[in-house]
């Protein structure tokens, strides 16, 4: 994925831009602009952890606690101080930042996968917490009346004008996240893919690196956080728990680990799954998604991105 | 009713957290005995004692099977379950890299768990004490028999463990494969063979937490995650890979949850726990019986 085609981004541009003109023609899939909000939002955190996974090589299994950060940030400082939503969405990226380097650093300066149970524990640590400081976070009930967007006197009332807010912010994070894998930043990261000693041998400070990019991938999640409950009005702490975080793994491992495209196919694809297709399972659906897991893992490795090599294989044979 | 006393209350802390932590203790070593074999970290070590809880609670309560006949029933069948988890999920991985078989681990995980939620239902099952309800009063604590049967069976996992790796060739080439499988398959030990048989034996060894703490906190399907992820704090507590280790994590981390639970605040009660796991993981990653040394060499 060293260099990111222009044709394929021109296409995913169209595609999107067309996407609700299509929908609201057709009666069957009128909601799915809707359900595409959800998928532009989930867009956002799986570029920036697809980052974390497929080039540093790591996983969090806490990305839900992010997620919360953002969104409680917006939710709290909205409804009960009264300010205006931006510097709301602002404070929440700053404070996932800085929580992203305390909880990032320790871990990621050993070798091996600390951050995994780090990320881990601190993702239910911060549920709990979402549940307990009820004065804060109203408990379990949630809270209602989060404001939505406005823009110098432009509000983002309806789920058509919320959709292309959400995937202006994507296209944004898209075109940075490619430029920073096509920069130093992205050699070195790759680097450090291939061989950590080697890449530690040529200078590369690792562990700078994967601190770095814990820390992209976590002020993404929470800018997607507040952009859900800046849409939704209302969040409660179920939104945030462990099952997010492993639904976000397995968003990445379904598209593929190192490419932008499959953070993209992956959060797409399960959104659809859980907001629409899997209705039918109800409650079951998490076999679904073992399964769904279990079989990228053994059969795909590279995600549904290697499948057109896989294609290929097969016709050169 | 006697008065309830200052020590006694304590007391009673202390008695509730070793029972828990000797649970947290058994799940750990069930982690370490996977973890020394492959390096795996098995995410779906607590599924083996949620399977535990609720297969006895099948065979002793639906099916009526004397206790003496279920337990080890219940043991078998959690075992082949183990077993199969080695077969199915991380033995067919083409490309295994350390990562990838964490994630299947944890997919298996969320399969046992939903497969579960088919079977039993979201209802909590209780399970009958294996000697009656009669609760014991020490020093003013009062102190449920099955507490009894929690602790002891730990002390004869840890027996029996302890004669399998030094006494038994079995258990000899198990240790050996954890040292260096390379040198071990040279030696003639089938490696392969030695990772189904610790997952086996972790399974095992998790039924037996199962169904040994059922009839003191239910059990339910979901209840898998947090019991790996606290036997995974006390398995890093003690020192990744190492059995007393694990024994001693399990014991103070299921003591600080009592004393937090009890003293602190009990809507906090699970993240005491996890708290300790993060800043043992900052301050001294390799635990406090754990070696800096081994923990370089491996690639967890």
């Amino acid at each position: 994925m060293s260099r990111i085609g222009k044709i394929p981004i021109a296409f995913f541009a169209l595609f999107i831009v067309a996407f609700p003109w299509v929908a609201h023609e057709i009666p069957s899939i009128e909601n799915y602009t809707d359900i595409m909000i959800f998928a532009g939002i989930y867009c956002l955190i799986t570029m920036g952890l697809s980052l974390l996974m497929g080039y540093a090589g790591q996983i969090s299994i806490g990305h839900a606690a992010f997620y919360g950060i953002g969104a409680y940030s917006s939710a709290i400082l909205t409804v009960q101080y009264g300010l205006n939503p931006w510097p709301c969405i602002i404070i929440g990226m700053i404070l996932s930042a800085v929580v992203a380097v305390l909880i990032g650093a320790p871990s990621l300066k050993l070798r091996g996968h600390y951050l995994a149970m780090a990320t881990l524990a601190f993702g239910i640590i911060v549920y709990i917490i979402f549940n307990e400081e009820a004065a804060w976070t109203g408990g379990p009930d949630g809270m209602t009346g989060i404001p939505g967007l406005s823009l110098f006197g432009f509000e983002f009332d309806s789920v058509e004008k919320y959709y292309y807010l959400v995937w202006i912010f994507v296209f944004a994070v898209f075109i940075f996240t490619v430029n920073l894998i096509q920069s130093d930043t992205g050699r070195a990261l790759r680097a450090i893919h291939v061989s950590e000693p080697a890449a530690g041998a040529m200078g590369v400070d690792i562990s700078r690196f994967k601190i770095l990019v814990f820390v992209y991938s976590a002020v993404l999640a929470s800018l997607a956080g507040s952009l859900y409950a800046h849409y939704l009005n209302f969040i409660n702490p179920s939104t945030f728990d462990l099952f997010f975080s492993i639904k976000l793994l397995i968003m990445i491992a379904l598209g593929g680990m190192h490419s932008i495209w499959g953070a993209i196919i992956g959060a797409g694809i399960i959104t659809f799954l859980s907001y629409e297709w899997l209705h039918y399972f109800e409650e079951y659906e998490v076999i679904v998604y073992g399964a769904i897991l279990l079989l990228v893992t053994i059969f795909l490795p590279k995600g549904l991105v290697g499948v057109p090599g896989i294609v290929k294989g097969w016709f050169r044979e | 009713m006697e008065t309830i006393t200052l020590s006694g209350q304590l007391f009673q802390y202390l008695i509730t957290g070793i029972t828990v932590g000797s649970v947290y203790a058994m799940v750990a070593v069930g982690f370490n005995i996977i973890y020394n074999v492959t390096e795996i970290i098995n995410f779906a070590q607590g599924e083996f004692v949620m399977l535990g809880g609720l297969i006895m609670v099948f065979f002793h309560v639906v099916m009526g099977l004397p206790l003496i006949m279920a337990f080890p029933a219940t043991v078998i069948l959690v075992t082949l379950v183990g077993m199969l988890l080695d077969r199915l999920a991380i033995r067919p991985i083409r490309q295994p890299s350390v990562l990838t078989l964490i994630i299947a681990t944890i997919a298996a995980s969320i399969l046992i768990k939903g497969a579960a939620m088919f079977i039993w239902g979201k209802d909590p099952y209780d399970l009958p004490a294996f000697s009656g309800r009669n609760p014991i009063t020490v020093f003013g604590a009062v102190i449920q028999p099955q507490y009894l049967w929690v602790i002891g069976f730990l002390i004869v996992i840890v027996i029996v463990l302890s004669i399998f790796f030094d006494r038994t060739i079995i258990g000899k080439a198990m240790s050996a494969c954890a040292d260096n499988p390379n040198a071990a398959s040279l030696v003639g030990i089938n490696v392969n063979q030695m990772i189904l048989l610790s997952f086996a034996l972790s399974a095992a060894i998790g039924a037996v937490a199962g169904i040994t703490v059922t009839p003191i906190s239910l059990m339910e399907y979901d209840r898998g995650a947090m019991l790996a992820v606290k036997g995974f704090g006390a398995a890093i507590l003690g020192g990744l890979g190492s059995f007393p280790g694990a024994i001693l994590g399990g014991l103070i981390m299921g003591t600080i949850e009592s004393f937090g639970a009890g003293l602190i605040s009990s809507g906090y009660k699970d993240a005491f726990a996890l708290i300790v796991l993060l800043i043992v993981l900052f301050f001294r990653p390799s635990g406090i019986l754990g070696s800096i040394e081994i923990s370089k060499i491996k690639r967890f």
